[in-house]
């Protein structure tokens, strides 16, 4: 075996070895030259408790305690706070009083957009040249993204309708057809459904996702404004999405008053 | 009466304008031979391009009628009968008996959301399930009649009490139009395959998203159970071959244990047709391997968003329906 043939070989094993290493050291590209987004993210943070700048606050029930109580956070909002109407922010500030009984997040409904890009749940892409799909583990959340479509929602939706196209790097998002029943936090921030909605996905390193969205709603907003936070690739090896199945957990929230009287909600896992 | 019309999901309204009318008239003859297709349409990095939204519903019954006894197709005259008593069969605009739950149903045909209203892939075949010869189910195995008796037991006189005790798709948990294998229900029978390079999504239209890799690894050998099991893809030459193991016991499909494992097989056989064909083990609950074989058929549809526990207003209607006759009993 001469030495070019050793040297090929193991170039090839190398290879072999990088195609299953999850860790990264340049962002991957598609055949075409575009950045390939495929793979499992997931956003760390604190902007699912709260879009804004916060301190730590108690647990929306006292009795979860530290283990459930709400960590403090920098905030994702550019400019810092978000910008509402008047009878707006009374709504928000009403949402934030009402959120254990109110936060669709309980009832296990659909994340909606941008909320599903930082739930503290991963995400898969999967793209090919004409589609970029996103399933979301939280409620089993899915998005298919025309590339470079012009198509208009049919209807309103919880994940709302998106049509994409890239600019140099980035993977631009336009999402419309939302119906406004979602949130966008835990705190109770929230835009209607008139929300017209701008998202950014742009590497910024082999492993990271910088995640920009901006939000157009004169329904609720003075103005728009814009969120940026990254994405972070999920990197162990073989790493897939497990099932979140979350209905179970929501039926006593949502059927628990129509439970026959004198009868127990289901412990563990036994029934499900 | 008539049924009257209530919805129980947004994804209702738009499949009425998504539901293309059309049987579809094909040239049914072919369809009783083995599939042979040279040249398949690849994607850009290689592999047999499957990708597309299809129709699941075919007028064979999943199981042969007993007449037919171990023929498997029909002759296209024999057919256009069959045809037409299947579709008869699945019409939802029948006059209804007042005091039945038929009766106060939405009517599915009001939302298209009738078999007979959609995509349906033309089949001679006299049933989906090929394997056994007689194109029935083997019965199920003692110990799984005694497993499903047990759950029947648990739930006896309980079938109204709370959320728990409906059946996982009433708590908008599991399909059979989308878990392994995939079957054509009532409605909503349509499904989206994507691609990317080494991966498969199956996408239903009542959701649950399966990620399948084809990127060579092998299913893990502790698999935590899941409602749908866990799926990895291979390509067999220019037909897709999905394993799916390791499924939630509580899944049960048709009586199955969490050891059922599922082999299918798609293949595309002409250009608006991906075969798909499936092999059942669960050694716990049938003695012998089982399976069947329909068609697939390509649609210009797009897929809604069918948002099932959003909008289940069904499930308290249920519940608070038994709550009123409770208390009807009671005041008696």
């Amino acid at each position: 075996m001469t030495i070019r043939r050793i040297a090929w070989t193991l170039a090839v094993l190398l290879a072999a070895a990088n195609a299953t290493a999850q860790v990264l050291t340049e962002f991957p590209r598609t055949a075409g030259g575009r950045p390939d987004l495929s793979g499992v993210w997931q956003a760390v943070g604190t902007a699912h408790w709260n879009l804004e700048s916060h301190i730590a606050d108690y647990p929306v029930l006292l009795e979860l305690g530290a283990q459930f109580a709400v960590p403090p956070g920098h905030g994702v909002v550019e400019g810092g706070r978000l910008p509402y109407l008047p009878e707006a922010l009374a709504e928000r500030d009403r949402r934030h009083a009402q959120r254990l009984t109110e936060d669709p997040e309980g009832n296990c409904y659909l994340g909606g957009v941008p909320r599903s890009s930082y739930m503290p749940y991963p995400f898969q892409i999967v793209q090919n040249e004409r589609d970029i799909v996103i399933v979301y583990q939280f409620a089993t959340g899915f998005r298919r993204i025309f590339v470079d479509g012009e198509s208009e929602a049919p209807l309103d939706s919880w994940m709302g309708w998106s049509n994409g196209h890239w600019e140099e790097d980035s993977f631009v998002v336009d999402v419309t057809g939302l119906n406004g029943q979602t949130w966008l936090d835990r705190a109770g921030n929230y835009a209607s459904a008139n929300a017209h909605i701008v998202e950014r996905y742009t590497p910024i390193g082999p492993n990271h996702l910088q995640y920009e969205a901006t939000i157009d709603d004169p329904t609720v907003f003075s103005r728009s404004w814009t969120i940026r936070m990254p994405l972070y690739r999920i990197v162990e090896e073989n790493y897939r999405l497990l099932e979140f199945k979350c209905e179970p957990f929501a039926e006593e929230r949502i059927y628990g008053h129509l439970r026959k009287p004198g009868t127990a909600p289901p412990e563990g896992t036994s029934r499900q | 009466m008539k049924r009257e019309a209530c919805l129980n999901a947004t994804a209702a309204l738009f499949a009425s304008a998504a539901a293309t009318a059309v049987l579809l008239a094909a040239p049914l003859d072919a369809l009783a031979q083995t599939p042979t297709v040279a040249d398949h349409p690849r994607t850009t990095w290689g592999v047999p391009d499957l990708s597309g939204v299809y129709a699941e519903f075919t007028v064979a019954p999943l199981q042969r009628p007993p007449e037919f006894g171990e023929k498997e197709f029909l002759t296209p005259e024999e057919f256009a009968a069959f045809e037409q008593a299947r579709l008869e069969q699945v019409d939802e605009d029948d006059e209804t008996t007042p005091g039945t739950p038929a009766d106060v149903h939405y009517d599915f045909g009001t939302f298209a959301l009738s078999e007979n209203e959609g995509v349906t892939s033309p089949n001679l075949r006299t049933s989906i399930v090929t394997m056994p010869a007689n194109g029935r189910i083997p019965p199920l195995l003692p110990s799984a009649v005694a497993r499903r008796e047990a759950r029947a037991e648990a739930r006896r006189g309980h079938e109204f009490d709370g959320p728990e005790f409906r059946s996982l798709t009433e708590r908008c948990i599991i399909w059979s139009s989308t878990l392994p294998p995939i079957l054509p229900r009532g409605y909503n029978s349509n499904l989206q395959i994507f691609q990317s390079p080494g991966y498969v999504l199956i996408q239903g239209e009542m959701g649950d998203p399966r990620i399948i890799p084809t990127d060579g690894r092998e299913l893990p050998g502790d698999l935590l159970p899941q409602y749908n099991g866990t799926s990895v893809g291979r390509w067999d030459g220019d037909t897709l071959v999905i394993e799916t193991a390791g499924f939630h016991p509580a899944t049960a499909w048709r009586g199955a244990s969490e050891n059922l494992r599922v082999t299918e097989r798609l293949t595309r056989i002409d250009h608006d047709t991906v075969e798909y064909a499936f092999t059942i083990v669960d050694p716990d609950t049938w003695a012998e391997p089982w399976g069947g074989v329909y068609p697939l058929t390509l649609m210009d549809a797009v897929l809604f968003e069918y948002a099932c526990t959003e909008g289940n207003y069904g499930m308290a209607n249920i519940l608070s329906g038994e709550r009123v006759r409770e208390r009807e009993e009671a005041a008696r």
